[in-house]
């Protein structure tokens, strides 16, 4: 029978807390910050409604297609429908010193992030009816049995053996992928790419990326679901890789640049924050230097290079930094993995097991290709049926007079 | 020489620096303002209270030039501005009696361009 540890109970408490803190305040900060000023409080709004709805999604049916019992291995079946058998013991499969319904609730922050994630894509143009049907679908059908893949007792992922600490594929690569596609259905901003809108105050972005960091700690840290030496080693490369990744982002835009910016220091620490998730509790805090390296270099390319050049309006590049550092994370995950560091984890391509590699490629690749086809089925019946876009004048007003009737700053008084 | 001041939706700027830009008009300032035109403003609610007639945030140009380039100005303006809708905005033309360049004394002509 396993027993409920209280140090292992208290941590995993207090990362549930940090993971919420990452969704609202931090990604709504880190987002309305980028748009312009007419956009803020629509896309705030977007990460905090998305928290609300998520939370009552994954007690009703999301935790149990994720975590249930398995169908297939490919999704979990409903009879943990609201939490029916799901309680307070700790539950062997997922966390046996736990209790379960805590298991449910760290897991929930997670599945409340990821959605919230996608919205840096259609930022300052989405209609907020469409947005919540598209998050509610998304969740169900794309991130939930994803998560059963890689989590989920007897998903497919897990049983190939695909290391993914604590959700680069799950969380960062499905959503990033979804982005790129949502981004490219819904079309660019009016105006886009001749004219680049601004982000409207880079002090919330930058406070916004600073409370992802902090709340990323029981992200990454909290995924050892216990309070022991590998929760410590994820916390540390978690650190390491952000300060490596922000440092690299800031030289690069200092050389191509001319300056180092705090956009700049702000992308990079939250590229580096995706890319260490999946390796985390693997990796030598060495490996997380290099890993941090690599994504800044990786994702500079695709957010300033790229993207400008095929000039698809990914808005708040959600694609460029979670796509890509989620995909950067996958792999390097399978190069840089230890055994000596985790022994539940492997050896990577670096220390001599190719096998790990291709692993956690086969895994990346499956989780591409699902979210994108599922993505793109559903943008495309919303997009007829209810339609994703606001009317063009509705686009230039600005979403928070359009959809809420709200403004977010005065201008007397 | 004259004022001339135009009052446009703020997110026609751009489109109306970049006519400006092509009659090498590039002399001007901006602000915010807020105003109302005939549709007395928009409607904005706060825990269920409607505050109607909440003005609208508009962009206000102001641009000093020699007269010759008064109806290029104008031209330009409404050539970035105009949607079609109500609310583009309006361009007030005024006589301007003296500009001078402070850092040189320069008065009149030689000074507004």
């Amino acid at each position: 029978m396993p027993k409920i540890d209280s140090g292992d109970t208290a941590w995993v408490l207090a990362s549930t807390a940090l993971v919420l803190l990452m969704t609202a305040p931090g990604l709504a900060m880190f987002y309305g910050g980028l748009v312009r000023r007419k956009n803020v409080l629509s896309t705030m709004m977007q990460s905090f409604f998305i928290l609300c709805l998520i939370s009552i999604q994954w007690i009703l049916w999301g935790y149990s297609i994720g975590f249930g019992p398995d169908v297939g291995h490919l999704f979990g079946n409903l009879s943990w429908f609201g939490l029916n058998h799901v309680g307070l013991t700790a539950n062997a499969d997922y966390a046996p010193t736990i209790p379960h319904q805590l298991y449910v609730l760290f897991q929930m922050m997670f599945a409340v992030i990821t959605p919230a994630l996608i919205t840096g894509a259609f930022a300052e143009r989405i209609k907020f009816s469409t947005f919540v049907v598209f998050s509610l679908v998304w969740a169900t059908l794309v991130y939930d049995p994803i998560a059963h893949w890689v989590w989920g007792k007897d998903g497919w992922l897990h049983n190939l053996g695909a290391l993914d600490f604590a959700g680069g594929t799950v969380v960062h690569m499905s959503s990033g992928f979804s982005a790129l596609v949502l981004a490219l259905v819904m079309g660019r901003r009016k105006g886009y790419p001749r004219i680049t809108p601004p982000p409207h105050n880079v002090t919330y972005t930058l406070i916004g990326a600073a409370l992802l960091w902090f709340g990323w700690f029981g992200f990454n840290a909290g995924s050892a679901v216990q309070a022991n030496e590998l929760a410590v080693s994820a916390f540390i490369n978690t650190n390491t890789a952000t300060a490596a990744a922000a440092i690299g982002w800031v030289i690069l835009d200092w050389i191509f640049a001319g300056k180092p910016t705090i956009l700049g220091a702000a992308t990079g620490a939250v590229a580096g924050l995706v890319a260490i998730t999946p390796a985390s509790g693997f990796v030598s805090p060495i490996s997380s230097i290099w890993i941090g390296l690599i994504v800044a270099v990786v994702c500079y390319i695709f957010v300033v290079v790229i993207k400008q050049r095929l000039k698809y309006d990914d808005s708040l590049d959600t694609f460029g930094v979670h796509g890509v550092g989620g995909t950067i994370g996958a792999l390097t995950t399978g190069l840089f993995a230890q055994k000596i560091i985790n022994s539940g984890g492997a050896d990577g391509l670096l220390f001599g097991n190719p096998h790990q590699f291709l692993v956690n490629a086969i895994g990346a690749g499956a989780t591409i290709v699902y979210s994108v086809v599922m993505t793109l089925i559903i943008a495309l019946i919303l997009n007829a049926t209810m339609g994703l876009r606001v009317k063009e004048q509705d686009e230039a007003i600005g979403l928070d007079n359009t959809q809420h009737k709200e403004s977010a700053y005065t201008l007397i008084d | 020489m004259k004022l001339i001041i135009a009052i446009i939706q703020s997110d026609k700027l751009d489109e109306v620096m970049g006519q400006l830009d092509e009659k090498e008009i590039y002399l001007k300032t901006v602000s915010n303002v807020l105003g109302c035109g005939r549709q007395k403003g928009v409607t904005e609610v706060y825990r269920g209270v409607k505050e109607a007639g909440t003005l609208l945030k508009k962009v206000r140009l102001e641009i000093g030039v020699n007269d010759s380039y008064v109806q290029p100005t104008v031209d330009a303006i409404i050539k970035g501005a105009r949607t079609g809708n109500i609310g583009d905005g309006k361009i007030f033309i005024l006589p301007l009696e003296e500009c001078i360049r402070i850092r040189s004394g320069e008065t009149g002509k030689v000074a507004i361009g």
